[in-house]
């Protein structure tokens, strides 16, 4: 079968085509670096079908960071390259282009964001261009899909013109020579968009809009899972499911060892659907009443933020700080991912250059940052005794996430290379892709997170009753009671949080804690053990050796901020 | 070693009439006249279109040795003060 590649640059829209040419939904986001490693897609082509992959972005075939350098290995096993230029900025992306021709692939070249060319001031000649380069140039629009029917049209007609191998200092003359004669830039004035966009990586003027952003980021999250959990999902699951649930319970004879497993423990002789702990109960409660309308008003926000192109502006502001931890400001975007789930945000960090860096981030956000499942949790529980404390809550890890990004930048070994990022121009987010990007999330949640939250509720059963919880309880409890001051049978809580966060503060409910002691109970959650799912893609993306040792650093780490917070509150 | 670059951005002297991007003025450009760093550095900034002879301008500058950032060929790149302070412009 014949592979077609999508290659390019950061940021020039490869995903967007990809997903205009196969129908398969790739993500798609405003900044550089949103595809870190592949997708896989099919297309027909001439009554055949081709597969077609979507690389991740890089400047040239001299790979920088682990994204570019999968871009590279993808390279080996193509047949023809789909080059994905950025025809507002030709020059540079011609690199990336006399690469391809110099390894003798068939290339086509698709001319995207066209239709910037004409508002920007950008004239180029299409016909000068396929001349100088020896290969079809196709002008597209991804986002509206204008050209992509030309562009399937001549994918048959790519060609290797068999440029000799040449210097970067020759490249460059090249590349020189060609812009002049195919390109003419019109001078134009500045726009109120420019304006903006200066104004946002200013010190002074882009640290309040950072603020304004990021304050009005949280307000909209909060209203909408709030209005989503107050006005439908708390109506529908106690006007319509609970009395479906309370009839099968009283079938079920109200106990016993299956009810228990299907319903749950009934509170005060009715249904309760976080103490309850049952697969009908909790199990369906957690996933879909909880985290569901947290997750998804996180992700429509992070996508409005991701397709604006703030993202960057964001991690320039932020790059003296993350500096002192060992990073750079482009590791915003792998931690503000963590907030979301841990998952895609380690796999994220392979934007950023080094291992050390890669280390660190990874480790921060495995200890310090709480997923939207999680922090949907202590809203619901910790909320309920008051914002204060969720504010304890976020403050520690918080301060959690500075101090030990401050020691590791100290121990780490190895160095952190620096700042360099495109920054891309703000758009108004394209309201369909964003949507479908939000719609992609959170089906991912769903298909994902329930039958592991229904796995997990029924291994909290089975080890009840088999009483191994018991066995662990009076184990562990030296450190559980006397370090952390809270109740043995909370242990059961932290060993459950290695299969789901969200189910494990859950436990926490029916063990009548006082409010220091569930501060203390969210914060150690968050902090031990990562959810399966984050200790697996930390495995493999650190290492076997580096795994263990965020492990242990997470160990200690949440242990001596529980101790801390115990004797404080 | 590369640390100790780092942290002394200004180690580089660029000769007469030349600044480095880290001390050009803000809303000020020049012509890039050399980058003065190893191979790896020079291929990452000539991947954003900072190759010598290019007009640049300069946007903004982060307090604190924060990052610079730079207009060129109508795209904005962001750039590490210590990286920055190594790429030569004469101004103009």
């Amino acid at each position: 079968m014949t592979k077609i590649l999508l290659m390019g640059n950061p940021n020039v829209g490869k995903s967007a085509i990809f997903s205009r040419l196969t129908g398969v939904k790739a993500i798609v986001s405003n900044y550089p670096g949103t595809t870190i490693s592949y997708t896989r897609g099919y297309m027909k082509l001439g009554g055949e079908t081709a597969e077609v992959i979507d690389a991740p972005g890089t400047y040239t075939l001299e790979p920088t960071s682990e994204a570019e350098e999968i871009a590279l290995r993808l390279l080996d096993s193509g047949d023809i390259v789909i080059n994905v230029v950025n025809a507002i900025n030709l020059e540079r992306n011609l690199y990336l282009t006399l690469q391809l021709l110099e390894r003798g692939i068939p290339v086509v070249v698709a001319l995207n964001l066209w239709d910037d060319t004409k508002h920007r001031g950008v004239d180029i000649d299409l016909d000068k261009l396929r001349e100088l380069l020896g290969v079809p140039v196709i002008p597209t629009v991804a986002i509206t899909g204008q050209g992509i029917k030309e562009l399937a049209e001549n994918i048959p007609r790519a060609t290797s013109p068999h440029q000799p191998p040449a210097t970067r200092d020759e490249r460059w003359a090249n590349i020189g020579q060609i812009i002049e004669q195919v390109q003419r830039i019109h001078h134009r004035h500045h726009t109120w968009r420019e304006r903006l966009e200066d104004a946002s990586v200013s010190p002074f003027s882009g640290g309040i809009i950072a603020l304004a952003i990021l304050a009005a980021s949280f307000f909209v999250i909060r209203f909408i899972g709030e209005g989503l959990i107050n006005y439908v999902l708390d109506p529908l699951f106690n006007t319509l499911w609970a009395p479906v649930v309370l009839k099968l319970s009283q079938l079920m004879g109200g106990s016993g060892l299956l009810h228990d497993i299907i319903i749950g423990k009934l509170i005060g002789g009715e249904i309760d659907f976080v103490q309850s702990f049952g697969l009908l109960t909790s199990g369906l409660y957690v996933p879909l009443g909880v985290v569901l309308p947290y997750i998804v008003s996180f992700y429509l926000v992070l996508g409005i933020l991701e397709d604006t192109g703030y993202l960057p502006r964001l991690a320039v502001l932020m790059d003296t700080i993350l500096h002192r931890l060992g990073l750079h400001g482009y590791a915003i975007i792998p931690n503000l991912l963590g907030l979301g789930c841990n998952v895609p945000a380690i796999l994220s960090t392979r934007i950023l250059e080094s291992k050390r860096e890669r280390f660190i981030a990874a480790t921060l956000i495995s200890i310090a940052v709480p997923c939207a499942a999680l922090q949907a949790m202590i809203f619901g529980l910790v909320g309920a005794r008051g914002l204060g404390y969720v504010a304890i809550v976020y403050g520690t890890l918080f301060i959690v996430w500075i101090i030990l990004g401050l020691i590791l930048n100290r121990t780490v070994k190895g160095f952190s290379p620096e700042l360099l990022i495109e920054i891309p121009p703000y758009r108004l987010p394209p309201w369909r892709m964003v949507l479908q990007k939000l719609w992609f999330r959170t089906y991912g949640f769903l298909a994902e997170a329930i039958p592991i939250i229904l796995g997990a509720i029924l291994v909290v059963n089975v080890l009840y009753i088999l009483g191994v919880f018991d066995a662990i309880a009076n184990f562990t409890a030296p450190v559980v009671t006397g370090l952390l001051g809270l109740p043995k049978e909370a242990v059961t809580a932290l060993v459950i949080g290695f299969l789901r966060k969200d189910v494990a503060l859950g436990m926490l409910a029916p063990l009548a804690l006082t409010s220091g002691q569930l501060v203390v109970g969210s914060v150690v959650l968050a902090m031990l053990f990562p959810c399966i799912a984050t200790f697996v893609v930390m495995f493999r993306e650190l290492g076997v050796v580096n795994m263990l040792k965020a492990v242990g650093v997470m160990i200690v780490a949440a242990l001596v901020t529980g101790g801390i917070l115990n004797l404080i509150l | 070693m590369y640390r100790f670059m780092h942290r002394s951005g200004g180690r580089f002297k660029p000769g007469d009439n030349q600044l480095t991007l880290a001390q050009l003025k803000n809303g000020q450009s020049g012509t890039v006249v050399e980058i003065q760093g190893g191979r790896r550095m020079v291929d990452r900034l000539n991947a954003l279109g900072i190759i010598p002879g290019k007009k640049i301008t300069k946007t903004s500058a982060m307090l604190m040795r924060g990052p610079v950032t730079v207009e060129v060929d109508r795209a904005e790149v962001a750039i590490g003060f210590g990286m920055a302070s190594r790429v030569v412009v004469k101004p103009g």
